[in-house]
């Protein structure tokens, strides 16, 4: 059952650029990615679009549609009413580089600024041993696939750009997350580089990064307040601070 | 100069929003039921009269700690005096209320809802917020938010106190044990929502089991945190029915002390 659809793409680069209205068929049971593929098939050969896997695992053609951010190859076109004009962008917290591909390497910046996990001291490869219930926790963060929608999506740096610098953002609390809560990590100063690195104080815990993540990761439930909680265990809360002066219990927990 | 999605580089688009929904609903309701409470709350506390009918105490007068309480409504005896604000005096109300007003404003769920529908930032996600800079919580007063579980632990005292007023609700006017009212059930149920929602707030996930580690090495707390995670996921939930519930509990004890013949015994 094809119809027929019409579409505004957003083209152009960092300099200049609008919206371009385009009509074109659509069939039964297809998504956005494929609509643009025909667009790009039969009108705008040189339409710049990022994908790859169409299966929403490897968080290539992450756009806005509608003003969402969203996976064009998860969001069916029968999702929209028939009449209605779908809107596509690229995604407005990053520079655009042309069309709907934007520059994330903010992302990689962030990324390489948290160090990996430092097994102890004379483990070897092969030897450390977990209990499931220990890595459950870190386990949901790992089915992160960095579509960056979140990142895209949150307002501290979506509306903020000279936030930017003192900002990670929500992946990257997922990844600190994950880190201080692995049972064998020995790096202990991932809760105050969080605070004061990463900038989570910054977050208001608005929750639109976990509104936006296709993979259903609760960002904010499960990493980010988390996280809060544990830095105010060292920050904030003077009893804590002090018992923790005192026992040092740090290991057993 | 252009900051946010208008900044330079970024895609030149006009709008600050371009989602086609009705994204402004939602932060419109949150507005419009915290305002509703909030002036209800005030009105209250500031009408200084007709929250306890015995055995019914309002629960924003209790635990009722100024000797100008009407008599029987104090549990913990009177250590504050006549307190006169310009020349008014001061509602035992307020001296209480504001533990509870804390204990909400630093919640990690009120957060979401005030910082999206009083101060749009951001008012829904994807569309661009009014203001110009923005530091969250890291600076005075929103810091203070850090500070979420001091107020738990303080709320913790006061669904003690609710309990107990729910338990003294089993009395009849005359002061005789073993009776039941409407009043009862509105009580109880006020301290049952209120332990929901202490039982599922962010920081008793944190202090049940969520600092550790390794789950493995506490399988009691790892039992506890397990429950207190799945309250936890409703406790968007808890905050309104508990919220509309205080509301409505100190409504009904308004209208017994009003209209005695209101509370309906069952026996
Ligand atoms: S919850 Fe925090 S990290 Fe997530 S989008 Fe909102 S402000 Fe950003
Ligand atoms: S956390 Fe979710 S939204 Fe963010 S990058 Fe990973 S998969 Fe995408
Ligand atoms: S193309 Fe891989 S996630 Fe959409
Ligand atoms: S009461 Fe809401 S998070 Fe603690």
């Amino acid at each position: 059952m094809a119809r027929t659809l019409k579409l505004r793409i957003w083209r152009g680069d960092d300099k200049t650029g609008g919206l371009q209205d385009v009509t074109v068929e659509a069939n039964h049971g297809e998504v956005v990615l494929d609509i643009i593929h025909r667009v790009q098939a039969t009108q705008m050969g040189d339409l710049a679009v990022r994908w790859n896997c169409k299966a929403g695992k490897c968080g290539s053609c992450s756009m806005e549609i509608n003003g969402k951010p969203r996976l064009a190859c998860m969001t069916q076109v029968a999702s929209y009413p028939e009449d209605e004009v779908i809107t596509i962008t690229p995604l407005r917290a990053f520079p655009v580089i042309k069309d709907l591909v934007t520059d994330v390497s903010f992302n990689y910046k962030k990324a390489m600024e948290i160090p990996a996990v430092v097994m102890p001291e004379g483990m070897k490869p092969g030897e450390p041993r977990m209990q499931q219930v220990d890595v459950e926790r870190s386990q949901e963060f790992r089915k992160c696939i960095e579509c960056f929608l979140c990142q895209n999506t949150c307002h501290v740096i979506r509306d903020h750009e000279e936030n930017k610098k003192s900002f990670s953002g929500p992946r990257f609390f997922i990844r600190i997350a994950e880190l201080d809560m692995h049972p064998l990590d020995m790096l202990r100063n991932r809760k105050k580089t969080a605070q004061e690195e990463h900038g989570l104080g910054f977050c208001n815990i608005t929750k639109c990064c976990t509104e936006v993540c296709p993979e259903h990761i609760k960002i904010t439930d499960n990493a980010i307040i988390p996280m809060k909680e544990r830095v105010a265990d060292e920050k904030y809360d003077p009893v804590r601070w002090l018992g923790s002066k005192i026992r040092r219990r740090e290991e057993v927990l | 100069m252009a900051t946010g999605v208008f900044s330079e580089g970024r895609a030149k688009i006009a709008q600050r929003t371009l989602r086609t929904d009705k994204w402004w609903i939602q932060p419109l309701i949150t507005v419009g039921v915290l305002f509703s409470f909030i002036v209800y709350a005030t009105w209250r506390a500031l009408e200084n009269a007709h929250y306890y009918a015995e055995p019914l105490i309002s629960p924003f007068y209790s635990p009722c700690l100024s000797t100008t309480c009407v008599s029987g409504s104090s549990l913990l005896g009177t250590p504050f005096g006549h307190i006169l604000i310009f020349g008014m005096v001061l509602s035992p109300a307020f001296i209480i209320l504001i533990f509870p007003l804390g204990f909400r404003m630093t919640c990690y769920y009120y957060r979401k809802a005030y910082f999206r529908s009083f101060w749009m930032s951001p008012p829904a996600c994807a569309v661009a917020e009014p203001h110009a800079k923005y530091t969250g919580e890291t600076k005075a007063p929103l810091i203070v938010n850090n500070g979420h579980r001091y107020f738990f632990y303080i709320g913790l005292v006061f669904n003690t106190l609710l309990t107990i007023d729910a338990f003294l609700a089993f009395k009849n006017p005359e002061g005789q044990w073993g009776h039941m009212s409407l009043g009862t059930v509105v009580l109880l149920l006020n301290a049952t929502f209120l332990w929901g929602y202490s039982a599922s707030c962010h920081s008793c996930r944190h202090a049940i089991g969520g600092r550790l580690r390794h789950f493995s090495k506490h399988p009691f707390r790892y039992k506890a945190w397990t429950i207190v995670s799945k309250l936890n996921t409703k406790h968007q939930n808890f905050a309104w029915v508990s919220l509309i519930w205080v509301a409505f509990s100190d409504f009904f004890v308004r209208m017994v002390s009003l209209h005695p013949t209101w509370n309906k015994y069952f026996f």
